[in-house]
């Protein structure tokens, strides 16, 4: 009865599986393979060993791309958390409309990518843009935020939070199964506000922080479309900014504008390598800081 | 965010479905090319977009030419990696249209044939073809694309900023760069910290390789093979049109305000006199007329410090793919489309919708010098300032030169472009990027000719 059961369950997944193993499994490790070859498309691919891997570490656009990517990466995870973490928040305390909020939240990650990136240049328009004239109301004048490369990757994670509606809505959901006796009993103890949001709120919903700071930090190192379609896309078909030069952004110039497919998988491989490194560490340090339900 | 994965897991399984053709695309006998043939069946053609009039009546043409054979078009502008692809796995269009600076990456990969047996089995005159044009798409003594269409640049500029401010369009034309400058201190108008007048705007990063040649300098030698982007006179040319934005406040406010421009619409900068004068290419001629027909111009070629007419050219090309099923009628029907009497029944339908219209017929730059000469005597006035814009344009295509085709066009430019953005964006001086420029685009040229020489040996 059970054979029989797992065939069925196999026979139900096997599209599935055949699509991973054609379209994922195959193509990550022919990448794997790619990597170690000089690769141009046309031509067959002439195998170079880890010649690829060591013109990585002499080429200094890698360590440039590198540091911009972990800049943004360091600056628009915490950002987006705290901000998506305030606004669910806000609306799990809101008694009327919350459903209205909820999407109204949500409809900007309906935005194209691309259209946010157009977006960005018009609303961080140093001389006309949105931000800059409001922060002229407040006798600020505003930054290049488009151009002077201290303020490109401000002005990016700016930008990412136009997005964090998906965040907010995981959050309000760990939220909503918060139990209620949990702030009664702080209630009763005498806790305000923010102590119980510090000390039950907080580790209640740790794990659900857990995951999106994992999710979100793998997404910001894969960042790619807003950045490339504001500083080396669409209308900036000649102008770019270095400041904006993403580790992705630098693999797609090498693979589809360059053509060189090996040195691009050689890339995907040690971006790869690093995202898992940078994952266990998260991992690890949850163990400190992530508290389960149930767990000893 | 999520795009980057696709897009890997595209690029991955492209690749990994990918099959190496290898090696150099044997030439064709020029005798398998045979001008009184007729062609059966289909022939496809990648990489047309935005079919005008002029477009539609040069298909026609080239199609009627070709004796039966129908013609598949794919529509979009020409994507790389698609067209790669289908040469990769044996299935590429018959014929595809080029940007001309992309032909020597093709080339050199064996993605395009070279087109020796196809212009002589054809009785092709490329001598009626632009020199600048021709040149570019020229590798190893080959000539690998058919040209067609140039673009090349004029100087335009708002007429009554310039007399409000004493100065004529001889002050900003290129002519005498210490003019340009203190045009530019005149012409710029600033507001509550805010730049509301653009003074002369010198349109870097595109158009360096045009400030190096007015200042005698090329950016790669003739053969392609030589990057001379540390050259003296570039670092010079690069100094002087990044400081131009500096005598204005900085490229920073100059880049903010163009962005916000409407620039295709009838509030475009010369009509909201945010502009006083830049070089721009001859297409946005018929932009001004077409939106801002009342707007004060002022037209004059792009001039060089001994005030010679002076435009960087560039345009499209159309090339045979290794792997074409019909490489013979792709031939005939490259070659009929760029004959001069296509360009002129071309440029018939034009004056007839222009007309129609009521609006002047402002030419075509073809690609074909012969071509150029009868449209020219086609133009249709559309009185002052517009005729002298058009005759500039003119002026500025029989002086054109281009950027020699190589191997490694896309890192060439790219390693320009950059030096330049670096220097726009005040990360380092002139001489300090364009020395890292040079680095890295000998090493591209230097790898890129060595895999040419060893596919070709």
């Amino acid at each position: 009865m059970r054979r029989r059961d797992t065939r069925a369950a196999l026979l139900f997944i096997s599209p599935w599986i055949i699509g991973f193993l054609i379209f994922t499994l195959w193509p990550v490790l022919y990448s794997g393979y790619l990597s170690l070859t000089d690769y141009d498309v046309i031509n067959d691919p002439n195998f170079v060993g880890f010649d690829n891997y060591a013109a990585l570490f002499e080429d200094p656009k890698i360590g440039l791309a590198f540091r911009n990517t972990l800049i943004f990466a360091a600056m628009s995870v915490p950002a987006q958390l705290v901000v998506a973490l305030a606004l669910a928040l806000l609306l799990n305390a809101a008694a009327r409309a919350t459903g209205f909020f909820r999407t109204a939240f949500f409809l900007p990650k309906m935005t194209p990518p691309v259209a946010v990136g157009i977006l960005l240049l018009m609303l961080f328009n140093g001389q006309s843009g949105l931000i800059n004239s409001v922060l002229g109301v407040f006798g600020i004048d505003g930054p290049s935020w488009t151009t002077d490369p201290g303020w490109v990757k401000p002005g990016l994670v700016l930008m990412s939070l136009w997005t964090v509606g998906a965040t907010v809505i995981i959050l309000l959901a760990a939220l909503r199964a918060v139990p209620q006796e949990l702030y009664d009993a702080a209630l009763v103890d005498g806790a305000g506000w923010w102590r119980r949001t510090l000390r039950v709120t907080v580790p209640m919903i740790s794990p659900t922080i857990f995951f999106v700071v994992v999710v979100d930090t793998i997404g910001a190192l894969q960042s790619f479309t807003e950045a490339y379609t504001a500083f080396f896309g669409s209308g900036n078909t000649t102008y770019s900014n270095d400041a904006a030069l993403f580790y992705v952004i630098y693999l797609f110039q090498q693979a589809f504008e360059f053509l060189h497919m090996g040195y691009a998988s050689a890339m995907a491989w040690v971006l790869f390598i690093v995202i898992m490194a940078i994952t266990v560490v998260q991992v690890l340090v949850s163990r400190r800081y992530v508290h389960y339900e149930g767990r000893p | 965010m999520k795009t980057p994965i696709r897009l890997a897991v595209l690029a991955l399984a492209l690749t990994s479905c990918a099959k190496g053709t290898g090696g150099q695309a044997a030439p064709q006998e020029a005798g398998t090319f045979n001008p009184g043939a007729a062609y059966t069946g289909t022939i496809t053609v990648m990489g047309i977009a935005g079919v005008d009039e002029v477009a539609t009546t040069r298909l026609d043409l080239a199609k009627a030419a070709l004796g039966g054979a129908d013609v598949k078009r794919t529509e979009g502008d020409l994507d790389v990696q698609q067209f790669l692809s289908s040469v990769a796995s044996g299935s590429p269009p018959d014929l595809v249209y080029a940007i001309r600076d992309q032909i020597g990456t093709f080339a050199s990969r064996g993605a395009i044939i070279p087109l020796g047996a196809c212009i002589e089995g054809e009785q092709i005159d490329v001598g009626m073809y632009d020199d600048a044009a021709l040149a570019q798409v020229t590798l190893g003594d080959e000539v690998w694309g058919i040209p067609e269409f140039n673009q090349v640049q004029i100087t335009m500029a708002n007429a009554g900023l310039l007399d409000k401010a004493g100065l004529t369009i001889a002050d900003v034309n290129g002519s005498g760069w210490e003019n340009i400058t203190a045009a530019a201190r005149k012409l710029h108008q600033n507001a509550g910290g805010k730049l509301k007048v653009i003074g002369f705007d010198s349109k870097l990063p595109e158009f360096l390789p045009l400030w190096a040649k007015a200042n005698g300098a090329d950016l790669l030698s003739e053969d392609g093979r030589t990057a001379r982007l540390n050259d003296p006179k570039v670092v010079e040319a690069l100094t002087f049109a990044a400081g131009v934005y500096d005598t204005q406040g900085g490229f920073a406010k100059v880049k903010a305000l163009r962005d916000a421009a409407d620039f295709f619409g009838k509030g475009n900068q010369f009509a909201k006199n945010e502009l006083g004068a830049m070089p721009m290419e001859q297409w946005y001629v018929n932009v001004l007329n077409d939106e801002s027909p009342k707007a004060a111009m002022a037209f004059d070629a792009f001039r060089d410090k001994e005030g010679n007419p002076l435009a960087y050219s560039s345009g499209r090309a159309w090339a045979i793919p290794k792997g074409a099923k019909n490489p013979e009628a792709a031939c005939r029907f490259a070659k009929h489309m760029t004959l001069v009497d296509t360009w002129r029944a071309a440029a018939q339908a034009r004056v007839d919708l222009r007309t129609k219209e009521n609006k002047p017929f402002t030419g075509i730059l073809t690609g074909n010098e012969q071509a150029d000469e009868t449209i020219e005597s086609m133009l249709t006035p559309g009185g002052q300032p517009w005729d002298t814009g058009v005759k500039a344009v003119y002026e500025a295509n029989d002086n054109n030169f281009s950027l020699p085709a190589n191997p490694a066009g896309e890192e060439f430019k790219k390693a320009w472009q950059d030096a330049a953005n670096r220097v726009l964006n005040g990360q380092m001086g002139p001489k300090e990027s364009l020395d890292r420029a040079q680095q890295e685009a000998q090493a591209a040229l230097d790898k890129a000719w060595a895999g040419w020489t060893k596919r070709t040996n």
